[in-house]
């Protein structure tokens, strides 16, 4: 293994940068001339807007320009969509949303956007907002999904009956009910997902700018699929032709799913630069980032799980209301769906699962895809169940697994649930955990814990993911509005050094320099002679994005297929000028051979030859060393494992600590496993968030947002977390070219099951997420008091 | 933020003079609170007087059995001071538990006491010890300064200008953090004061007070134990969403039980 | 109001509105971007500079609280292209991935450590508990500050 190739642990290009403050964040950039946004939001959950008065704010000192819902319905702006059709039980489409990027005459959220102030300074633009007058009338809101499904619940769009968008199933609901006949032992667990907040420490910000010589049309902004926004802009809000929009997301402080989708206010400030003919910059404060980004989770969820006498999982049902928030979000239908029911196997070989999900509005902020992305949900259910059967049946919670374990000789593996497992060793996965985590040695700490006064809990999580999203015919089938394939160009410069191009965006990721070894180890290039451009639709042919735990597997294979082009064509070249046969050139870390000759030609020279081709037929070969590929994925990628988490509870206080975290992950070849480390670490981070601390709250009866700034939404701190034990198994990926599975969503998804079946185990009763102290408290107190 | 005036006092008088010429305005001494509130638009003073060239406010003495800390001096200097550890260890523990690195090298004491806020630390110290509030008028009893939620007994035109706190025979600090805030959910300051025992709380209720059934446990019996057992009433205390009145009180034994652990040097 | 100050050890002066915040003075008049901001609470850390050898949070000072002082940023630590120690550890233990809180978490380490010469594990953690990071869980953020040779 070279120093720099694949599977070492380079340390990262992109850090020079960041840690001398010389990082380009969408905030950091100023155009001449550049005004600033403040959007006037609604401070009602539900409200009619009666009239909005403009007329002070406009004649204020330094406000550029106002504009409102009618301004945009009267440029006949588009409405905000949901890129994914979701199907019925009933064979029927989806229920939607018209979402105008200003509300027209109805506000559905605190935070919802009704009107836009541009000022020549931020002070001037958030007076000037202060002086937009609204005339509201309030109306009764609703939050909670369950309640929104109720008779006689607020409506809240009047095209949506019910506040039912979908009722949607999965499975074969005829064999899980004989399943379930047969069984001799039933396990029932009712679970809340709770809502959680993204909070990218960078919050959004966007800046929008005109060029009235070329009708061009810049935007910059805060996003992980710089070209689904040029797309969105262009053919929904039907600001500009593709071809007069360009989107530039330069580096992206941290994304977590919440900088995917297609916001109102970049559409605004777009829109308005070229309005008012100058540049318009508008950047989020934590509030609005609390008020207005996509939330994630919110499920409520009961499940059932059949078993035989020895424990052996005949047939799974569950039943999840998902809340969507007051309009449908880009992909925000397909996360409760099909990244969630077709996970509900696991890692398991129950042979009988059906599923059902409504989706339903509330007075909320839209919900969407957050790290994992309905996975975890999916995790958290089926991993909260089975450790509950294990409680129940009195079977060591590591043994029921394994007895139902899809077994290593069982791959390709058809799951009930639609997908097709490509391959696996769950077994291995969770043998290693156990052995590194001593779970052995549990028994003697928890009597040391119990010495000092402490419960001591232990609780597993064997989770499995469906990642590196994905080929483009089946989500087409399946509703998506694109396809899901990845871009990726190679350009080779006459000296030598090799630009590569991805569709992918790295908002922390490291692809500057994970793609840079992935070149640097097949095409024999320094690393520091390869330049990974990324986030620019007026660089990069197209893209994707990065969401999905989905860059490397198909990203990487992308740039991998335009290496394979690259490589074919310096063939060409090296055949001619060495006149011999393609047949016998032999490439290898960036040296063509001609078999059985010590004949040799590095790629460097080849791509001199390439630019400067004096000695060749350009009739038959083009000059230059430049290719472009796309890449769609054969199937899904699934990486899984097993992580253990020990937790250690002071019953007088309620407290909760993780005394030990260990994670053992599959995610096949390994490219940069410092790299993959920290993936796994920052994700087992947001999933102890998850478990411990964090929980979006609205009022259930006025609709406020009571967390709406860290104050009350607590995220995880230094202190918080513990130190994680994490190491690998490695199944490669059989479909992909790299073998690699995708890691960035692992620990999010393992991590709250985890932490919650520790916590049950520790204190012997249920409670929900967050186990904050307060909850724990209550919970210890109410099994006391069953007691007594 | 609102426009505002800004004037650096050169000395207290300065500083008040300022102030009464001001049509609203307000002193700033760290702004660990201002700042942020005037950040949200929730403040709009007309003027704002910095106090932190005030020099004389800053310091720490002990003299006559009583540390008395200047108005100015910063949750790090008190932290860190020597003879403050020496004199009331459990006084520099609740400085250097005060938010976080950064806000301990701004915040001051004669701010945060000022503040009244509910979750802040000091009030439980300064009820916990009987600490004497100095002003530039008068000086005032811990016991008759807390007045309500962010409310003192500070009138128009009076300014702290530092706070006596007598060395106990034996004090102890514990702190429950809000989960997200980090501010007190609870905090319990336990002092044998050598003329009796003393129970301050903060982050329970409205305003910091005086826990007189725990007092009377500790005067009892000073151990963990005594004050840990004591039921202490949930009617009154706040509650949220971060915990119930009832959490909240059953907390305030606990702090109160470690408090004292501490104090005897657990 | 006219404010003067040093600034990465060179001479700075501005007019500026009083409410001018330090963090908006740095960004915006200097230009010095690396300064980041992620809450209006004082919470999140990203925005920590260094005033006169102490940490503090340039989101919740005036710059015109500044005048005189001597004020160090995340620009200001590399000399002659040569990172900071406490920038080199955190680049040799991946101890940043998106890189916004960074700055913040490179200057608190450098007070961290300034106070604490040889620091626990538990020591960091308590101490960083005025920086919030999403991205990497703080394993590695703490293994920098442990390991950084300063």
């Amino acid at each position: 293994m070279a120093e720099t190739g694949i599977g070492a642990a380079v340390r990262r290009k992109e850090d020079q940068r960041f840690l001398t403050g010389a990082g380009n964040y969408v905030d950091d950039i100023a155009r001449p001339g550049q005004t600033y946004a403040c959007f006037v939001r609604s401070p009602h959950a539900h409200a009619r807007i009666r009239s909005v008065d403009t007329k002070k704010a406009a004649a204020a000192a330094g406000v550029v320009a106002v504009f409102t819902g009618k301004d945009v319905a009267d440029a006949k702006l588009g409405s905000l969509f949901c890129g994914w059709m979701v199907t019925d039980r009933h064979g029927q489409p989806m229920k939607t949303t018209p979402h105008p990027v200003l509300a027209a005459d109805t506000v559905r959220y605190v935070g919802d956007h009704v009107a836009v102030v541009i000022g020549e300074s931020r002070e001037a633009a958030a007076a000037g907002a202060e002086l937009v007058s609204v005339d509201y009338q309030a109306l009764p809101a609703v939050v909670s999904s369950v309640a929104a499904l109720k008779s006689g619940a607020t409506q809240v769009h009047k095209d949506v009956p019910g506040n039912l968008v979908y009722d949607w199933v999965l499975g074969d609901q005829a064999a899980t009910e004989t399943a379930f006949k047969r069984a001799a032992h039933v396990t029932k667990i009712d679970l809340v997902n709770n809502r959680l907040i993204p909070n990218a420490i960078e919050p959004r910000a966007s800046v929008g700018d005109y060029d009235r010589g070329t009708d061009q049309l810049t935007l910059y902004t805060t996003s992980q699929n710089p070209h689904v926004h040029r797309l969105a802009l262009s053919a929904f809000i039907q600001i500009a032709p593709e071809t007069k929009i360009r989107v530039v997301a330069p580096d992206i402080g941290g994304g977590f799913g919440s900088k995917i989708f297609i916001y109102a206010e970049e559409c605004v400030v777009l829109w308005a630069a070229k309005k008012i003919g100058r540049p318009v910059k508008w950047t989020a404060d934590r509030v609005e980032a609390f008020q207005s980004d996509a939330h994630g989770r919110d499920h409520v969820t009961h499940a059932e799980l059949a078993m035989d006498k020895d424990g052996k999982f005949l047939g799974f049902k569950v039943s999840t209301i998902a809340n969507l928030g007051a309009y449908l979000s880009t992909f925000s239908s397909s996360v409760p769906t099909y990244l969630y029911g077709t996970l509900l196997a696991g890692q398991y070989a129950t042979p009988a699962i059906f599923c059902e999900v409504k989706g339903v509005l509330t007075h909320t902020a839209p919900v969407d895809a957050y790290r994992g992305a309905g996975r975890p949900e999916a995790t958290y259910v089926v991993e909260r169940i089975v450790e509950e059967a294990a409680r129940q049946l009195k079977i060591d919670p590591a043994e029921l697994r394994r007895r139902n374990f899809i077994a290593p000789s069982a791959f390709p593996y058809q799951t009930p649930v639609a997908l097709q497992y490509d391959s696996g060793n769950y077994v291995g996965a969770l043998d290693k955990a156990l052995k590194v985590a001593d779970y052995a040695g549990f028994a003697r700490r928890k009597a040391e814990s119990t010495k000092r006064g402490k419960l001591r809990g232990v609780g597993f999580s064997s989770y499995i993911e469906a990642c590196g999203i994905a080929p483009s015919q089946v989500v087409g089938s399946l509703g998506a509005g694109v396809g899901l394939y990845e871009a990726a160009e190679v350009r080779f410069n006459a000296t030598g050094g090799v630009t590569v191009f991805t569709g992918s965006h790295s908002h922390g990721q490291g692809h500057e320099t994970t793609f840079a070894q992935l070149v640097g180890d097949r095409l024999g290039v320094p690393i520091e002679n390869i330049e990974v451009v990324h986030g620019d639709t007026g660089r990069i042919p197209f893209g994707m994005g990065t969401y999905g735990s989905r860059s490397l597997a198909v990203g990487g294979s992308a740039i991998d297929k335009a290496m394979d082009k690259i490589i074919a064509k310096g063939r060409k070249i090296v055949a001619h000028l060495m006149e011999a046969s393609e047949g016998d050139i032999e490439f290898k870390k960036g040296m063509y051979t001609v078999a059985g000759t010590d004949k040799k030609m590095s790629l460097g020279e080849v791509a001199f030859a390439a630019y400067v081709p004096h000695k060749l037929p350009t009739d038959q070969i083009e000059p230059g060393l430049d290719e472009t590929a796309f890449y769609d994925p054969k199937n899904f990628t699934f990486p899984f494992g097993t992580h253990i988490c020990e937790v250690e509870v002071d019953p007088e206080t309620g407290r909760t600590s993780i005394a030990k975290f260990t994670a053992i992950d599959d995610f096949g070849h390994i490219v940069n496993p410092m790299i993959v480390e920290g993936q796994v670490h920052g994700g087992i981070g947001q999933g102890i968030g998850q478990a411990l601390l964090e929980a979006c709250v609205y009022d259930e009866k006025t609709g406020q947002l009571l967390t709406g700034s860290m104050m009350d939404y607590a995220l995880p701190r230094a202190d918080d977390v513990p130190s994680y034990t994490v190491g690998l198994t490695t199944t490669p990926c059989p479909h992909n070219p790299l073998g690699v599975k995708g890691c960035g969503e692992a620990g999010a998804i393992a991590a709250p099951a985890a932490v919650m079946n520790a916590i049950t185990d520790a204190i012997g009763a249920p409670l929900e997420m967050p186990a904050t102290p307060a909850r724990v408290w209550a919970a210890l107190q109410k099994r006391a008091a069953k007691a007594a | 933020m609102y426009q505002f005036e800004y004037h650096r006092a050169t000395s207290v008088e300065d500083a008040l003079a300022k102030l009464k010429k001001a049509s609203d305005g307000k002193l700033v001494a760290g702004g660990m609170t201002l700042i942020p509130t005037m950040k949200q638009r929730l403040a709009q003073p007309s003027d704002l007087i910095d106090l932190g060239g005030l020099k004389d406010l800053r310091g720490i003495k002990v003299e006559g059995g009583k540390v008395v800390i200047g108005a100015m001096t910063r949750h790090f200097d008190v932290a860190n001071s020597a003879d403050v550890k020496k004199a009331i260890p459990a006084l520099a523990v609740l400085a250097g538990g005060i938010g976080d690195p950064m806000v301990r090298y701004r915040g001051t004491i004669g701010g945060s006491i000022a503040n009244s806020d509910p979750s802040a630390d000091y009030p439980a110290a300064v009820l916990g010890l009987g600490a004497t509030i100095k002003t530039n008028k008068r000086e005032i009893a811990a016991d008759s300064y807390f007045k309500g939620l962010f409310e003192t007994a500070l009138e128009a035109g009076e300014m702290i200008t530092a706070v006596s706190f007598p060395v106990a025979k034996r004090a102890g600090y514990m702190k429950f953090p809000q989960p997200a805030s980090r501010y007190a959910m609870v905090g319990v300051f336990v002092a044998d004061t050598g003329s009796g025992i003393r129970v301050g709380v903060t982050g329970a209720g409205p305003c910091a007070f005086r826990a007189k059934d725990i007092e009377a446990a500790l005067a009892k019996s000073f151990t963990p134990d005594a004050a840990g057992t004591v039921k202490i009433a949930s009617k009154g205390l706040n509650s949220d969403i971060h915990g119930s009145a009832e959490y909240r009180a059953h907390l305030v034994s606990v702090m109160a039980k470690r408090a004292v652990a501490q104090a005897l040097g657990g | 109001m006219k404010v003067s100050m040093t600034v990465n050890g060179k001479p700075a002066s501005a007019e500026v509105e009083a409410r001018t915040l330090l963090v908006e003075y740095l960004r915006e008049h200097l230009r010095l971007t690396g300064t980041h901001v992620g809450c209006d609470t004082t919470q999140c850390g990203a925005c920590t500079v260094h005033i006169n050898g102490d940490a503090v949070k340039s989101c919740t000072i005036f710059a015109v609280q500044c005048e005189g002082a001597n004020v160090l940023t995340i620009e200001g630590l590399a000399k002659d292209g040569k990172l900071h120690p406490m920038q080199e550890s955190f680049k040799e233990n991946h101890g940043l991935q998106c890189g916004f809180c960074t700055p913040g978490m490179v200057m608190a380490g450098i007070d961290i450590r300034r106070r604490h010469k040889n620091p626990t594990e538990e020591t960091v953690r308590h101490e960083l508990e005025g920086n919030i990071c999403r991205c990497t869980g703080y394993h590695n953020i703490v293994k920098a500050i442990l390991t950084a040779k300063m």
